[in-house]
């Protein structure tokens, strides 16, 4: 009872924070409701016993992604009234599309419940500790798997730094070595010249 | 592990490569060359030893070796070399000779590699993602080109929608067998028939359109001749002839390995994938000017073939597919081995770069004139041979109509073959300055050309060993 209250409320807020990203006018503030709805979400898991999901969702979204998020959105200047001027435009298909998708969760909540009793989440066995199951795999079933996906990380890096490294004529970069080895009588003439009295 | 060699291998040098690269002062990159190409032979050399009579699991049943692996590995390495030793001097001449080209086409390599070994749909996955990325980077690797960098943006957009929707396909296959490894799911089905369902097909449905997509297969080709045309012709080599392998490879791991059980229920849709490759490639490439263009299109129908080799569900089907894809890839070599070869001043893409080809160095027009017989499919060139195949394959399993419409688009893909023909044999050069080709690249290129033919007058050994792996 006490945790379907739990589960009610941090879905309310999740809704809320939700509503929250998308009719705020200042896209920072979009970006803190999307912490928040992170956060709620996070609880969520939570409840339903998988803490390392929870803990990876709050330190890699929140802790990482968003904040990446929000740097970017602080470096663009972003005009929000001309983001907001194809908005007429666009209702009618997000109308569209949003009907379509209550629709379908309406049809799979309504089959899907059918000759169901609701429960709440399967409840873990004692002493079960979902991290130490996830790495338990990681480094032995998914061995493979885990190494190659390393590999596809190291790739991107190749790949990101070819693309975007290049020597384009005109580029103004100070060369540190140069610089540091800069000889005085390069820059400074010294002139002895009588004093004009 | 022992298994595994060649690929943990080629990563250690990869690693080396691109460590080594960083103290390369020489405009040539000659050890980076050297070094890549050194790997690439102990790589082979590798699979070689490590090939098993039957097949073999590891990492927990993550990895399958096999004979038709080693094969395809063999096959693919090869390619990647060969490509090597075509771009070298056209890299150099273009001011693109840098370290990360051989360093993406090994990583791509290994993607390669990965897929051909898959035993599961998440390494498939995997290695499917380690090719694309490196070939993206691959296609927009000439910073200067705005083509090249318009095609690289399309493929990485279509290609993620690609990967989506086999991931997608991925998961409902999941869901249903409980499984990700070919041989459980091959065995969840076998076990309870009533698997074999809507649920089923909907997810295979969607494997099957990341397939297509991999492949370039109609409806899905729309990426493959602007990336043939927009990236640099050794790149366009490169993405023509060892991916190709790899497809194959992810075809017949998910269809027949994995989903071999329900092959009535994909068959319907490969069939149809494979007409309308085969019409729809040969038919548009007529039109085209720009010859890799031309050769782009010309792939979408030899697609078709492969396809329809797989469409039959026989062992000698899958075989006569497998020697398709083989024989294929050595013929795209060759034909974009000439184009590189003749790229002098820019690259040589328009068909008119070929006119009058026999004045100006006959002995490349001979090859390219192997490589169109060879891809027209005219004996006895190999081409002939491999659409004989999948052709008696497809009548074997009592498809006719389908066989005639193979045989129809394939007098239509004559015409524009043939055209080139035309154009190196009987148009005059609108320049009549010589082309010097270098000796390495002449030497491999020669080779390249008369194996079409040597393939062609002697087939009976590779598709004996093409019929071997398969069983």
């Amino acid at each position: 009872m006490f945790q379907a209250l739990l589960f009610y409320a941090f879905s309310g807020l999740l809704l809320a924070a939700a509503l929250g990203v998308i009719f705020s006018r200042n896209p920072v503030h979009a970006i803190m409701f999307l912490v928040a709805a992170f956060f709620q979400s996070a609880v969520l898991w939570l409840l339903a016993e998988a803490e390392f999901l929870a803990i990876i969702l709050v330190l890699v979204y929140v802790g990482a992604v968003m904040v990446l998020f929000l740097f970017v959105v602080m470096m663009l200047d972003i005009n929000v009234e001309q983001a907001r001027s194809g908005l007429s435009r666009y209702a009618p298909l997000g109308l569209i599309i949003t009907g379509l998708m209550i629709v379908e969760l309406i049809q799979v909540i309504r089959f899907r419940s059918e000759g169901q009793v609701l429960q709440g989440f399967a409840v873990n066995p004692e002493n079960y500790n979902n991290t130490e199951a996830l790495g338990a795999v990681l480094y032995t079933e998914h061995v493979y798997a885990f190494e190659i996906a390393s590999v596809i990380l190291l790739l991107a890096i190749v790949a990101a730094i070819t693309l975007t490294m290049r020597k384009r004529p005109g580029l103004k970069v100070q060369d540190i070595a140069m610089q540091v080895a800069v000889d005085p009588k390069d820059r400074v003439r010294i002139i002895k010249m009588e004093s004009e009295s | 592990m022992l298994s595994a060699s060649a690929e943990i291998f080629l990563v250690i040098m990869i690693c080396i490569v691109l460590v080594v690269d960083l103290f390369v002062n020489d405009k040539d990159r000659k050890v980076t060359f050297w070094l890549s190409f050194g790997t690439l032979i102990a790589t082979a050399a590798l699979v070689m030893n490590n090939t098993p009579e039957a097949r073999e699991f590891i990492f927990d049943g993550s990895y399958v070796n096999d004979p038709l692996a080693g094969l395809l590995k063999i096959a693919s390495i090869s390619m990647v070399g060969v490509g090597f030793i075509y771009s070298r001097h056209y890299l150099i001449k273009n001011n693109l000779m840098k370290g990360e080209f051989f360093l993406l086409s090994l990583f791509g390599l290994l993607g390669i590699l990965i897929m051909i070994s898959a035993n599961s749909l998440l390494i498939m996955y995997l290695g499917l993602e380690t090719l694309s990325l490196s070939l993206y980077a691959l296609v927009a690797f000439d910073r200067n080109s705005s083509i090249a960098a318009e095609s690289a943006m399309k493929y990485f957009i279509l290609g993620a929608i690609a990967s989506g929707s086999l991931l997608y396909g991925i998961s409902w296959i999941y869901g249903m067998t409980g499984s990700l490894e070919f041989n459980e799911i091959a065995l969840a089905i076998a076990e309870n028939p009533s698997l074999n369902s809507l649920p089923l097909w909907f997810g295979m449905a969607f494997v099957v359109v990341g397939i297509a997509f991999k492949f370039g297969a109609v409806p899905f080709h729309m990426w493959l001749p602007d990336v043939y045309q927009g990236a640099k012709t050794p790149v366009t080599l490169f993405i023509a002839t060892a991916p190709k392998l790899a497809a194959f490879a992810l075809i017949y791991r998910v269809l027949v390995d994995g989903l071999g059980g329900v092959h009535d229920a994909w068959q319907g849709t490969i069939l149809i994938i494979s007409l309308l490759s085969l019409v729809l490639g040969n038919v548009v490439a007529i039109a085209q000017t720009n010859i890799k263009r031309m050769l782009g299109y010309s792939a979408i129908g030899h697609v078709g073939f492969i396809f329809a080799g797989i469409f039959t569900g026989t062992q000698i089907g899958y075989a006569a597919a497998l020697f398709y894809s083989l024989t294929y890839v050595i013929m795209a070599a060759g034909a974009f081995g000439v184009l590189i070869a003749l790229s002098d001043e820019g690259d040589a893409d328009q068909l008119d770069d070929l006119k009058g080809l026999s004045q100006r160095n006959p002995w490349l027009a001979v090859i390219m004139l192997f490589v169109m017989l060879g891809m027209a499919g005219i004996p006895p060139w190999v081409g002939f041979f491999a659409k004989l195949d999948v052709i008696n394959a497809v009548i074997d399993s009592g498809f006719t109509g389908f066989a005639v419409l193979m045989v129809l688009s394939s007098v239509i893909g004559a015409f524009y073959y043939l055209r080139v023909i035309w154009y190196m044999y009987f148009e005059q050069a609108p320049k009549s300055k010589a082309i010097i080709i270098n000796k390495d690249l002449g030497a491999v290129i020669s080779i390249n050309g008369i194996l079409i033919l040597a393939l062609g007058l002697f087939p009976g050994a590779l598709m004996q060993l093409c019929i071997n792996v398969i069983n």
